[in-house]
């Protein structure tokens, strides 16, 4: 099974790899949010209680979702980088964690958008609000922790470290919602259950969600190269690269 | 053996530095006072707020210590030493846990039934006051030396210091703020005393661990 994973921990091959992947997933996160966000946006029907203001889970579920999977590619990565001590999965800590911290912070302000009109309010200190705004302040701080060393490669264990640590997180902002007695919803979706949405509705969702997820590996290739580049500027290779041009 | 030594020395240093650990307790009895103050001095109010109050002041007060945690023995060569001698780092991670709580946490633990009186607490969240104190500092100086382990050698540790540990601070201070409360309005608190200590032991576990590797890569 590692012989194919081996080559990736050379950030030569990984740089071209991306490079590869990265319009074909750029291409299909463009797609997937058009026919997503158009489909649940424009032609999904109005739901019976909330009216059009529903529409906006179409970008909030999925943000939400991506927000905690981010993270958790964010501490695979970590968890690679100090266990096997393999560069390229430090600089791809530092690559995920801004992309994590957006989505977070457009899942935080669609659900304050939408709390106005239904909830009456902007914020309500619940469990998984507090919890989701948790965990933008632990992507601030991986952030904040690798631009605070002099030596970027320590900045980078330190970030992997803090990342790691910050899993703990994760189970509380999923399981809030059964946990404590709040006032956002529970789950509509669940791999066991019988979903409690309308089909009509599901589909764009699903497709949204899907989307987020490929737009998210596109900007994870294209942030990557860019950190493999400017880690690796004074190899051989990056100077052969870069006199081509 | 090893960390009994760690910690006597630990324990020498604070006592030759006294400013280590009086500040942040100074820190602490003002944050305290300057509550009344800002809100208005209504006995009622205060016993309300007095939960929420105390422990955002130990927080504080525990990030002010945490800071120079670290700072001297990684500047005069004690760290790297150690991490040279390839000697288990583990009891002197362990003793200045140890420290930092004998030195922060159980000072507020101590001076908790004055903060009590200030605050007009009663009797019965005055005592879940004082067990919530019991098992959550302990577990703020565990998160305190691994943030101050994390930000040895950073440039801008304070401010940074603070970014990294107070989210995690947060999941102690709800469960604690909310056994007080429970405890003022006479109802059970033993469920949130018994996840403060789930959450005690299990950083007990891990957290070491953490702080080790921190500060190995922060000598690298």
């Amino acid at each position: 099974m590692f012989k194919w994973l081996h080559p990736l921990a050379k950030p030569e091959t990984v740089y071209h790899l991306c490079g590869k992947l990265y319009p074909w997933l750029m291409f299909a996160a463009i797609a997937l949010l058009a026919l997503g966000n158009i489909w649940g946006l424009a032609f999904t029907p109005p739901d019976y209680q909330q009216g059009d203001s529903y529409r906006i889970i179409h970008i909030h579920v999925p943000s939400a979702i991506m927000s905690m999977g981010t993270y958790s590619a964010m501490a695979i990565a970590a968890f690679v980088a100090l266990v096997w001590q393999v560069k390229v999965a430090q600089w791809s800590v530092l690559a995920i964690a801004p992309i994590g911290a957006v989505y977070t912070a457009i899942a935080l302000i669609t659900g304050m958008a939408w709390g106005k009109p239904m909830w009456g309010t902007w914020w309500v200190w619940d469990a998984r609000l507090t919890s989701e705004l948790i965990l933008l302040f632990l992507y601030l701080g991986v952030i904040a922790l690798s631009g605070a060393f002099s030596d970027r490669q320590t900045g980078a264990k330190a970030a992997s470290l803090l990342a790691i640590v910050g899993v703990i997180n994760l189970p509380i902002i999923h399981f809030s919602v059964e946990w404590w007695n709040t006032l956002h919803q529970g789950a509509s979706i669940t791999k066991f259950a019988k979903p409690s949405i309308d089909p009509s509705m599901l589909w764009p969702l699903l497709i949204s969600i899907l989307a987020f997820k490929v737009l998210m590996l596109a900007l994870t290739c294209l942030r990557l190269r860019t950190a493999i580049l400017v880690n690796e500027q004074h190899r051989p290779w990056v100077k052969a690269l870069a006199g081509e041009r | 053996m090893v960390m009994r030594q760690f910690l006597q020395r630990e324990l020498r240093l604070l006592a030759r530095q006294k400013a280590d650990w009086l500040n942040p307790l100074l820190f602490f009895v003002i944050v305290l006072s300057l509550f009344p103050l800002g809100v208005g001095p209504e006995p009622n109010l205060l016993r309300l707020m007095a939960p929420g109050i105390v422990w955002i002041a130990a927080l504080l007060s525990v990030l002010l210590a945490a800071e120079r945690l670290f700072k001297d023995d990684y500047r005069n060569g004690v760290v790297e030493q150690l991490v040279a001698t390839r000697q288990p780092l583990l009891s002197y991670v362990l003793a200045k846990i140890l420290a930092n709580w004998l030195s922060t946490g159980l000072p507020l633990v101590i001076l908790s039934p004055v903060v009590a009186l200030l605050l007009n607490v009663n009797q019965a969240s005055f005592v879940a006051m004082i067990l919530t104190l019991l098992l959550g500092t302990p577990l703020l100086s565990l998160l305190s030396v691994m943030g101050a382990a994390l930000t040895v050698s950073a440039d801008k540790g304070g401010i940074l210091l603070a970014l990294l540990i107070l989210p995690l601070y947060i999941p102690l201070l709800i469960f604690a703020s909310a056994a007080v409360e429970a405890a003022s309005m006479v109802m059970p608190y033993h469920g949130q005393l018994a996840i403060m200590l789930a959450m005690l032991l299990f950083a007990l576990a891990l957290i070491p661990m953490a702080v080790i590797s921190a500060l190995k890569l922060n000598v690298s």
